[in-house]
Order: C-alpha cells, then sequence, then structure tokens
C-alpha cells in the first residue's frame, strides 16, 4: 500500500494535532515558545486573574530584546516603563520557573536570533512567539509562526493553541544568483511579485535550488519575512546544512540522541507529487539587489530600476499615492543616487553574523560619509562576540562605524533608537510602515550589501559596484 | 479574556478608506510599553490622529465628528504587520466591537476574535457601497447580525453574508474564549505532550 503523498507543512502539523474541531480549529500542541517583554506582561495578568499555572515552564524560553537600550547595558534602564516591562519579565518568569535571559546574561538577544543559536530550535517542531517575526524558525523545518497575547495566555496555561489549518503555498527558487544578491534581495522580490497581502492565509514552503544553496543564516532572513507578504510563516526542508549548524549546540540532542534525530529530520521533506493550493516559480538570475521605495514591504524593487508607477502595479491608487508622498519620492524616477540620513543594520532578519560579514565586507578599505548615522547592532552577544573575533570591529572601528549592543533597536524603535522624522533610513529590518522605526521616519528596506553601500557614499549605491 | 457576547450590533460606523493599514499604524510600537491591556485606546492610530505636538490633526477620520459608532470600516488587507494585540485592544478600548474589511491579515483576525471584535470581511463591491452609504449619510446604520451572519446597510436593505467557524461563532455568541475551550481538555493535551518527540 503507497501513503499519500504528504508535505513537509502537513508532516509537522499533523503530528502536533491534539484534536480537530469540525467546522473550527485544531488544538495544537506547541514544542517551544519564547515570550519576551512586551507581549507577555497580559498574558501572565491573564493566568493570575483566572489563577492558572503554566503546564510545561521548561518548554517556554524567555529573552528581553524589544524595548531594551543598546548602548550602556549595564546602567539601570532610564525610562520608567521600560524598566517597568524588563522587571515583570523578570518577576513573571521567576515565579513561574521559566528560564529568562535578561539584560546583561552573556545569552541575551533578540528572540529569534538566541533560540536558533542555542539550539532550541530544532527541524519539525512548532514554535510560537507573541512576535510575527517567529517565522524565522521556519528556516529549520518548524512550523513558527506569531501569536497575539492571547495566546500567549493559551500557550502558557495548556502548551496548546486553537488554528484553523493553513492553506499550502510553495515557492521555488532556481537557477544562479548572481554577485551581490543576498538571502534578502531574495526575499524582497518574492514580496515585491505576491504583494505584502499575496500569501495571506496560507503557509509556505520555499524550494529550490537557491535556498539548498543557502547558509542557515540566509534561510533564516528568507523565512523571517514570510509575514511581510502575509503568510502565518514559511518553512524550508532540513538537510546537511541544517544538521552542522545544529550540531553542537548548548541545547542540541547529543550521542545516540542525536543519530536518532537526525534519521527523523531526514524523513522531513515534501514528497513527490504533493500538489499544493498556490505554487510560484521564480529564476534566481532575475534577482538584483533589492530596495524598497514604499510603505509596505512589497513596495521594494530592483536597485537600479524606476519607481513604479500606480497604474503599473496591482493596488488601490490612493494608498499608493498616500504612500509615494509620504516617503518624498515621484514616479519613475531612480532609487539611485538618492541621498540617506541613516543607515541600521540588525534586527531578527538581518542580525546574525554573515550580515556583518557581509556589511563589513564593503566598508572594509572605505569610511563612513560624514552626513550618515549609522547604528549597527548585532542580534545577540553571541553574535557581538562573534564580530570581535573575526576582526570585523576593528574594520567597523577603521571605517568611522561603532558598534552598538543587542536588541531589536531601530527595527521597531521602541527604545531610543528612532529615525528622526522626514529622514530616510536604509534598514536591513524587515518593516517599512509609516513611522516604523520612528515617527515621520522613511525606511528603505535592504540587504546588508545595499545599507554598506549606502553607509559609505551617503546616496543610494548599488553595492556591485564596490565589490570586485 | 472575559468580553461581552456578541449577537447582533446596530451603529453607524467610521470609514477608513485606507488599504493594508497595518498594526504599526493602528498602534506605534512607542506605546506599548504598558503592562495592562486598557487605555490603549488613546494612542489608536497615534500618528494618523495627532500632529507631533499632539494637536488633533483635522482631516482624520477620528477627529471628525460626524462620524462615530461601534464600527470601523477598513480597506483591504486590515491588520498586516506585527503580531501585537494591542492593535486590536486599542480598536475595543477605544469602542469599536467590529471591524469591516474586504481582506483581513490573519494574525490581527485571530487576535480580534480572541478578545471579542467581530471581524467581517465583505467582498470588495459590498465595501464599497458601505463606504459610498457613509459617504452620502454619515449617521448610516449598519445592521452585523452574528446568528444569521449578515451585516445589512439599513438604508437600502442592501445586504451581505460572512463567513465564521461555527467554533469561533459559538465562542463570541456566549463570551467564551479559547482558554476555557483549552482548560476543560487539559487532561487529554497533557498525554499527548507526554507521548510528544519534543
Amino acid at each position: 500500500m503507497s501513503s499519500k503523498p504528504t508535505s513537509l507543512f502537513d508532516k509537522v502539523w499533523d503530528a502536533h494535532v491534539v484534536r480537530s474541531i469540525a467546522d473550527g480549529p485544531d488544538v495544537l500542541l506547541i514544542d517551544r515558545h519564547f515570550i519576551h517583554e512586551v507581549t507577555s506582561p497580559v498574558a501572565f495578568l491573564g493566568l493570575k486573574t483566572r489563577n492558572l499555572g503554566v503546564m510545561f515552564p521548561d518548554r517556554t524560553f524567555a529573552t528581553a530584546d524589544h524595548n531594551t537600550p543598546t548602548i550602556n547595558q549595564h546602567l539601570p534602564v532610564a525610562d520608567p516603563l521600560s524598566a517597568n516591562q524588563l522587571r515583570a519579565l523578570e518577576e513573571n518568569t521567576s515565579s513561574y520557573g521559566i528560564s529568562h535571559w535578561g539584560l546583561g546574561n552573556p545569552k541575551n538577544g533578540i528572540v529569534h536570533v538566541v533560540g536558533p543559536e542555542n539550539g532550541i530550535t530544532l527541524p519539525g517542531m512548532t514554535i510560537v512567539c507573541g512576535d510575527s517575526h517567529t517565522s524565522t524558525h521556519g528556516a529549520f523545518g518548524c512550523i513558527a509562526f506569531g501569536i497575539g497575547t492571547s495566546e500567549v495566555e493559551m500557550v502558557l496555561s495548556s502548551q496548546c493553541i486553537m488554528q484553523p489549518k493553513a492553506k499550502k503555498m510553495r515557492i521555488n527558487v532556481n537557477g544562479n544568483m548572481s554577485k551581490g544578491v543576498t538571502p534578502k534581495d531574495v526575499v524582497l522580490y518574492i514580496i515585491s511579485k505576491l504583494t505584502a497581502a499575496g500569501a495571506t492565509g496560507y503557509f509556505v514552503e520555499y524550494a529550490g535550488s537557491v535556498f539548498e544553496n543557502m547558509s542557515m543564516e540566509g534561510r533564516m532572513t528568507v523565512c523571517n519575512m514570510s509575514i511581510e507578504m502575509g503568510a502565518r510563516g514559511g518553512m524550508i526542508a532540513p538537510d546537511e546544512t541544517t544538521f552542522n549548524y545544529i550540531k553542537g549546540r548548548e541545547k542540541a540532542p547529543k550521542g545516540q540522541a542525536w543519530d536518532d534525530a537526525v534519521e527523523y529530520w531526514k524523513t522531513l521533506k515534501t514528497d513527490e507529487g504533493v500538489v499544493f493550493d498556490k505554487e510560484y516559480n521564480f529564476d534566481g538570475a532575475d534577482i538584483e539587489p533589492m530596495i524598497t521605495y514604499g510603505t509596505n514591504p512589497g513596495m521594494g524593487m530592483g536597485i537600479s530600476q524606476l519607481i513604479p508607477t500606480a497604474a503599473d502595479i496591482d493596488a488601490g491608487k490612493a494608498s499608493f499615492a498616500k504612500s509615494l508622498q509620504y516617503m518624498g519620492f515621484t514616479e519613475s524616477e531612480p532609487m539611485l543616487g538618492k541621498k540617506i540620513d541613516y543607515v541600521f543594520i540588525g534586527s531578527c532578519t538581518n542580525g546574525r553574523i554573515e550580515d556583518f560579514r557581509a556589511f563589513a565586507s564593503v566598508v572594509k578599505g572605505r569610511k563612513k560619509a560624514d552626513h550618515v548615522t549609522a547604528w549597527i547592532v548585532p542580534g545577540s552577544h553571541v553574535v557581538e562576540a562573534q564580530i570581535r573575533e573575526e576582526g570585523i570591529y576593528d574594520i567597523l572601528i577603521e571605517a568611522g562605524f561603532e558598534l552598538r549592543q543587542p536588541g531589536c533597536s531601530a527595527c521597531l524603535a521602541m527604545n531610543d533608537d528612532k529615525i528622526p522624522a522626514g529622514k530616510y533610513a536604509v534598514s536591513t529590518s524587515n518593516r517599512n510602515f509609516e513611522g516604523r522605526q520612528g515617527p515621520g521616519a522613511r525606511t528603505l528596506l535592504a540587504s546588508p550589501l545595499v545599507a554598506a553601500a549606502a553607509a559609505v557614499t551617503g546616496i543610494v549605491t548599488d553595492p556591485r559596484t564596490l565589490i570586485a | 479574556m472575559a468580553y461581552d457576547k456578541f449577537t447582533v450590533l446596530t451603529s453607524s460606523a467610521v470609514p477608513l478608506p485606507i488599504e493594508n493599514v497595518d498594526t504599526d499604524q493602528i498602534i506605534p510600537a512607542r506605546f506599548l510599553k504598558a503592562t495592562k491591556r486598557e487605555g490603549f485606546g488613546d494612542n489608536l492610530f497615534r500618528d494618523w490622529r495627532y500632529n507631533g505636538d499632539d494637536t488633533p490633526k483635522q482631516d482624520f477620520v477620528l477627529n471628525n465628528d460626524i462620524y462615530s459608532g461601534q464600527i470601523l470600516v477598513g480597506g483591504k488587507n486590515f491588520g498586516s504587520g506585527s503580531s501585537r494585540e494591542h492593535a486590536a485592544w486599542a480598536i475595543y478600548d477605544y469602542g469599536f466591537r467590529c471591524v469591516v474589511s474586504s481582506f483581513f491579515a490573519d494574525i490581527f483576525k485571530n487576535n480580534s476574535m480572541n478578545i471579542g471584535i467581530l471581524p467581517v470581511q465583505v467582498s470588495e463591491d459590498f465595501l464599497d457601497r458601505i463606504f459610498k452609504a457613509i459617504e452620502a449619510d454619515p449617521q448610516t446604520q449598519l445592521e452585523v447580525d452574528l446568528s444569521k451572519q449578515t451585516i445589512t446597510i439599513l438604508s437600502t436593505g442592501d445586504s451581505e453574508s460572512f463567513d465564521i467557524n461555527s467554533y469561533k461563532k459559538h465562542n463570541l455568541t456566549n463570551g467564551f474564549d479559547d482558554i476555557d475551550y483549552l482548560q476543560a481538555m487539559k487532561e487529554e493535551i497533557s498525554t499527548f505532550a507526554q507521548n510528544s518527540r519534543y
């Protein structure tokens, strides 16, 4: 008897369904739950109000990242509201026995950086966090997605959430990518083709040689931004690259458990013959370094192209005009050569070691443009240490940059790292929404290479002109 | 969260005919520093609603007295972006109980239903007709009937049905939430979890 071909997504999802409700959601067991200071306090308040405990404290991990300063972390947090949130996380995790890597802890960092870094994220898991970029962990072949605070309370109290199963989409990218094109460009390209709502209601699997040849850091960058086209999450089948990344990390299986795990992980792939609800094919050779010109991540373009006209794109004309007005851009003009004010490299999208290596490869031997303010923010203390060990720190200092301390920083500008109103920032983060990086701030999303090229020239520059 | 039961809501509506209204617009990140659920309504649509010096922007719909009601009508792809439930709390805290759009982002939709806001997804044509009806008469009444799963523009009788799964419908109608449901199946979860791989 041959069994029905099954997708990676279905294999992982079906293994976690505790109960299916007719004309309703599935009750899904969650293997790992990450929490942080911003979206968890009200969930703990809910537990107290209902007099509920935490069902499996050892399956939840806490880190402080969204609302932490990126300088002088050894000093008390100045903003009383931020300090209060950090204190609440410390008290809540302590009273329920949850592991907590707070400010100052050597394991502290952005939740979606430290999870994989410590081997907490493993193939085939279900992972949630009160943060939409939880999709990052899909790079390991996990079903990972962001949830609201009510759902955080559900996971704490019952280790389950209730969600209808998403539809399935596969995005295949094959072919050779040219020099200067990074995983960030691949995902910005995909989102520009599908639009900011193009994958809403779907769970995406990324497949094809472009992803097979990508590092884990690159795969995380791609899966991270799945939510920016509306997808619940994105995932990539685990392979040798995945196993090599995980092996030896603190919480990874060891010895016989490792061999057993790898044997299971090798089964986590989509069988031949699976039909997806939607499938897209792209050619890697068509992708050039990308940059966004508007106020949602779907408004991206090849860096050498012209800003499209409302007629070119499938979106509301009024919203398109509002977006360009906010950005101070007009239709049909080039992005190349536009003066920029700030550069931000970091975030759960591009805050890993490979991203800083890429940035350093361009700024090495060059100088930061005088009028540019650059915020270089590692995703974790581990990444920060690597930056120093590999000599990247020296390259940065020599070129006139400074290195800040880990955190979400200017990606969402909850702390003091805000781009001033009207200023342009080339940012390696994930969202260019109005005011995302500070009230009135204008964000151009791009790769670490494009950010580096902008940082040393002071204008939007094609990084291919600066790399050998 | 305990919330009021949702049965039939008859109200005027506030129109926001903008596409891709993301949760950073609904409640900017700098207002997420609270450790309680209440009070976010004051900063609902903060940067569209107020100038940098905190004076109201007169052209924004929430600052226009001719519009009021418990129903917010938004453009396509409402609630995209961040998972912050604070966006739904801000909408609820301001006084809305129902959001109407032709398309919702998934997480926002879940968050809304989890706190007692009904997201009503209508066709683009019907959304246009609602906007036109409000433009013609800002106090035009909409009726949202959860048991019949219909939304009606009362002045014209123009009506459309909307989808909701029967589990969520039952919850909203009775003021129940998922935590109640999950607590009642703890033993089943416990057994399942003990046999799970991770």
